[in-house]
């Protein structure tokens, strides 16, 4: 089932989706790669409705490109995140809600901060210091409850990420194999190979 | 499943002697699982007035955006700050705008008020999600614990408390009665509102 889940540590934000596409019970696809890149230091997972997904996070990669583009400089982690919610808010309550469930990990480049925002279909956004959504999160969070440090180092980190990985594949029934893995931090977005 | 139960929370209000309380707990969940223990669901108003806003988590942030909006509009049209009684029937028509499909937010109101004789006097006040308003002169509560928050409130609370025996009242009542509410807890900020400050304090709570 679909998990994915982010970290802060110390100036950075890792950022894990798995890549698998399911239909019903078929995998269609174990390459899809969840995480967008919204701006050069933002990453947003996202999951949910198949379609919705998708369609959801081009609209929110498109406008944050669109605001980059009229303003010079691009919207900060905690802006970002009110525009998401509002956009994710108004839909809730419209004919056709999106049902789409997102991470949201930057690096603010004024506060010179890692932030992460946990942010579910309903609207609901609150800043977390690790968070997770899908299946993986009833494994992951209590995981993290006891090895997540803010302060901690990349290596240590990706060391806490490749529990919660191990964990989700031990005890969830249908677990993914495979993960995308990201990360933010003062010098923009880069991919990690686990 | 209650939609407003689904996020889990609860806030307390008490007046005392030209003082006022405001508390919550600072628990967001997905019923069972705790999502964040830093979720802040009571706002300022303005120097003298907070609101906690217990309910379902989207509609906190939509309502504290929707509430500061038309506040600030109150500001500039009647050029003076607004206050509790009036801050807490906008509050009212606000959530009645929406009776047919509503907020699901309870809220709490609490202030110090003027008097016309230039005297002052506290203000405490909560509405249903569609703004039907109880006054009270003791306390009111809200959110998933307000039935525990109701029985030791009763048993704690009595009249003309200070600022400090104030804190000291709706601390316990909070920390006792969320201990008993598997939805609320992780958690909790106090705020004491006098004539001419607001004094917040985070508690350490039970973190299970």
């Amino acid at each position: 089932m679909e998990t994915s889940f982010a970290l802060i540590g110390k100036g950075y934000v890792i950022v894990a989706a798995d890549t698998t596409s399911a239909r019903s019970i078929v995998k269609m696809k174990n390459d899809e790669d969840k995480i967008k890149t919204v701006s050069p230091h933002l990453l947003m997972t996202y999951s949910g409705e198949p379609g919705d997904t998708v369609q959801f996070a081009e609209y929110i990669e498109r406008n944050l490109r669109l605001y980059q583009i009229r303003n010079i400089y691009p919207l900060r982690p905690a802006a970002a995140s009110s525009w998401i919610r509002r956009s994710l808010a108004e839909s809730l309550r419209s004919r056709h809600p999106y049902s789409v469930n997102l991470l949201l990990g930057g690096y603010d480049t004024s506060l010179s901060e890692p932030k992460l925002y946990w942010i579910d279909y309903l609207g609901t956004v609150t800043e977390v210091p690790f968070a997770a959504h899908g299946y993986g999160s009833y494994f992951v969070l209590s995981l993290m409850d006891r090895y997540h440090d803010p302060e901690a180092p990349l290596e240590e980190g990706l060391e806490t990420l490749k529990k919660c990985i191990q964990e989700v594949s031990k005890r969830l029934i249908v677990s993914p194999e495979r993960y995308k893995v990201k990360i933010v931090d003062k010098d923009g977005v880069r991919d990690i190979d686990l | 499943m209650s939609i407003m139960e689904y996020n889990g929370g609860s806030v307390i209000a008490m007046a005392g002697k030209d003082c006022v309380a405001i508390a919550s707990d600072l628990r967001l969940g997905n019923q069972m699982l705790s999502i964040s223990s830093n979720f802040q669901r009571v706002f300022p108003v303005t120097d003298r007035i907070y609101i906690g806003l217990p309910g379902l988590a989207t509609d906190v942030t939509t309502l504290r955006e929707r509430f500061r909006l038309r506040v600030n509009m109150y500001t500039i049209k009647e050029e003076r700050e607004i206050e509790p009684e009036a801050f807490t029937h906008l509050v009212s028509s606000t959530l009645y705008e929406h009776r047919f499909g509503p907020y699901f937010i309870s809220p709490v109101v609490a202030g110090i008020s003027k008097t016309p004789t230039g005297g002052i006097k506290p203000f405490i006040a909560a509405t249903d999600l569609i703004g039907c308003i109880n006054f009270a002169k003791d306390f009111v509560v809200s959110g998933t614990a307000s039935s525990k928050l109701f029985g030791v409130a009763e048993g704690l609370w009595e009249p003309d408390l200070g600022p400090e025996d104030l804190f000291e009242t709706i601390s316990q009542t909070l920390l006792n009665a969320v201990d008993r509410d598997a939805f609320s807890g992780w958690g909790a900020v106090v705020h004491v509102i006098t004539k001419d400050q607001v004094i917040t304090r985070k508690l350490k709570a039970r973190m299970d």
